[in-house]
């Protein structure tokens, strides 16, 4: 079901499965957000409008377009970090596992324990490598020394971070180079036990060596996890994405899986942005 | 486009023959240029002159008092009579003095300036934040006679309401009044200090569930520690030096007690006392001012190294 096709095979357009299994599978994966005629206002400018996309669980959905097309906004709003900024304004619905979660009686807090974010820059907190793992753990009621210390393991151990840190738990994070950062954050992601993590550019501040390391992290946490990641390097979502989505001026263009959409784009507007004639 | 035109026509101004025509003057100018560094060094020195020339006078003149009455006698006494015919100087009453005033200040000034510099960063719209804050500030310039007259007149009498056997001078009333005199500048300090920590932190802290309160209490003012503390000890350093408001609401009694009504003496007081009265020239008491002063300078000597320190020890990278 998931294929990674290189940057070749995506020149040529080479067609890898048949559209009618794509279908099928599109139908099997349960899923885990359901966006529904999506609109959002900054202020007095659409950012969003009508959106309409499903996330499929334990899959990579990939979100790509220009720059300003409104993916970072789409993914805010799927953990409401998009509230944060004065003067925004929605309409429609997201059902979380079918629970609506623009409405104002869902819990934001419990929402984000379940929906995590990777930032576009590493963020970790000022503080040694080992409270930032158990930060989030603490704040949801974790006190147990025993316990903290093996979500620290394990967290370190699912962002393939452990064996680079385990003599330096103590030390500051930010003596960490930029790619362990990233590595970091999502293992202070894992250390809650997210159902799905959205990653907002996760590698745009990286250099190749460590985003390769965050690309196969991604291809390992799937497994477990339903990550949502925005991208602007089309190679990178065609190489690690089940779903690819194509937005542009704030509109849903085209979604679809991944193959399909490189492949064969059903409309013109994603046939030339994949082709590089703009963005 | 009529415009246009006719400015095509004109000239183009020369700037390579400008220059040139400017270069004489440019001459004199490079000259005082250089002697510019040289001019703003003598400048410099005047002010670091004045404080060698002060530690000097100073150091010289508590030397002279330490052969008059001895270290351990000053050091250890605890009892100070300067003007009495067998004259005691044990200087414990005035530290005591100042430590607990300013440990008083330091326990109203703590909490509210926090609080204050809490509700200023994360909670406060733009908008109440660009009015509050000047507001807080411009409290921090109003004289500090005011604030003795306001711990005489007004704190006094209302802590006596609660506060029987107060006296109408005590430590108590001009403490708290101090503190909150400290507080613009410890909100102030720590606000700039949490404001200072990128909103990556909170972002990275709420997309993990956290609740506000979570966010500011266990990982912005982490984060903001080394400026939190170092307005801890600069409103302590404040409150060490500080003299009007203990002066007039605390009285004179040289008394060496931890009873908060009571009224004690700060060094700070002790000096405008002895110095306002007729202490002539050449007298021990004279020479004791210069001792409690020095006294005094390296309390607030040691709380600015602290200050320094602890800003460094701390510094939260990020
Ligand atoms: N905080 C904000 N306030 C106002 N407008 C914003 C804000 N963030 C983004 N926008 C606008 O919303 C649109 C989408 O932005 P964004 O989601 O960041 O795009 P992308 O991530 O695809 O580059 C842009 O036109 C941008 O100017
Ligand atoms: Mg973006």
């Amino acid at each position: 079901m998931h294929s990674v096709i290189s940057v070749k095979a995506l020149n040529k357009k080479i067609v890898t499965s048949s559209e009618k299994s794509q279908q099928e599978s599109l139908i099997e994966n349960p899923i885990v957000f359901e966006t529904d005629d999506l609109n959002l206002w900054y202020s007095d400018t659409q950012a969003l409008k009508n959106i309409q996309l499903p996330i499929y669980e334990k899959n990579v959905t990939a979100i790509i377009g220009p720059s300003g097309c409104g993916k970072s906004t789409y993914l805010k709003t799927l953990n409401r970090m998009v509230e944060l900024v004065p003067g925004v304004q929605t309409s429609g619905t997201i059902k979380y596992r079918g629970k609506n979660i623009l409405d104002k009686s869902f819990k934001v807090e419990e929402l984000r324990t379940q929906v995590g974010m990777v930032f576009q820059k590493p963020n970790p907190f000022p503080k040694s490598i080992y409270d930032n793992i158990a930060y989030g753990p603490k704040i949801h009621g974790i006190r147990n020394k025993k316990i903290l210390d093996e979500i620290v393991e394990q967290s370190l151990r699912g962002a393939y971070i452990w064996d680079e840190v385990k003599d330096r738990l103590k030390q500051n994070a930010y003596g960490l180079s930029g790619g362990q950062q990233q590595r970091l954050c999502i293992a202070r992601c894992l250390a809650i036990e997210p159902d799905v993590i959205l990653m907002d550019e996760p590698t745009s501040a990286l250099d190749p060596k460590s985003t390769l390391k965050v690309e196969e992290l991604i291809q390992e946490l799937k497994k477990e996890y339903s990550i949502v990641i925005v991208t602007h390097n089309m190679q990178q979502a065609a190489r690690i994405s089940d779903y690819t989505a194509f937005m542009l001026n704030g509109e849903l263009v085209e979604f679809t899986d991944t193959n399909t959409l490189f492949s064969m784009p059903k409309d013109k507007r994603t046939e030339d942005y994949i082709t590089g004639r703009f963005g | 486009m009529l415009v246009e035109s006719k400015r095509s026509k004109q000239k183009p101004v020369q700037v390579s023959k400008w220059i040139a025509e400017n270069k004489s003057s440019k001459k004199s100018i490079l000259l005082l240029e250089k002697s510019i560094p040289y001019f703003l060094f003598f400048i410099a020195m005047i002010s670091i002159l004045t404080t060698v020339g002060i530690v000097l006078v100073l150091v010289t003149e508590t030397y002279e008092f330490f052969t008059r009455v001895s270290f351990l006698e000053f050091f250890t006494g605890k009892v100070l009579r300067p003007l009495s015919q067998n004259p005691e100087f044990g200087i414990l009453p005035l530290i005591n003095g100042t430590i607990i005033s300013s440990v008083i200040a330091l326990l109203v000034a703590g909490p509210i300036g926090i609080m204050t510099a809490v509700y200023l960063s994360e909670y406060a719209s733009d908008r109440v934040r660009r009015v509050l804050k000047p507001m807080l500030e411009l409290l921090a310039g109003i004289p500090t006679i005011v604030y003795g007259f306001f711990a005489f007149t007004f704190v006094t009498p209302l802590l006596r309401e609660f506060i029987p056997g107060l006296g109408a001078t005590n430590i108590l009333s001009p403490g708290i009044v101090m503190g909150i005199m400290i507080i613009p500048m410890i909100a102030s300090l720590s606000e700039d200090a949490m404001s200072a920590v990128p909103n990556a932190m909170r972002e990275g802290a709420l997309a993990l569930g956290a609740t506000k309160l979570e966010v500011t209490f266990r990982v912005i003012i982490p984060a903001a520690l080394s400026g939190i503390i170092a307005s801890f000890v600069l409103g302590a350093s404040r409150a060490i030096g500080e003299t009007m408001i203990v002066t007039i609401a605390s009285g004179s009694s040289k008394n060496f007690t931890f009873d908060l009504t009571q009224s004690m003496q700060t060094m700070t007081a002790y000096i405008v006392e002895v110095s306002g009265g007729d202490a002539p020239t050449g007298s021990t008491i004279y020479y004791s001012l210069y001792a409690v002063a020095m006294t005094l300078f390296c309390f607030t000597l040691l709380m600015n190294i602290i200050a320094r320190y602890v800003s460094r020890r701390f510094r939260e990278e990020y």
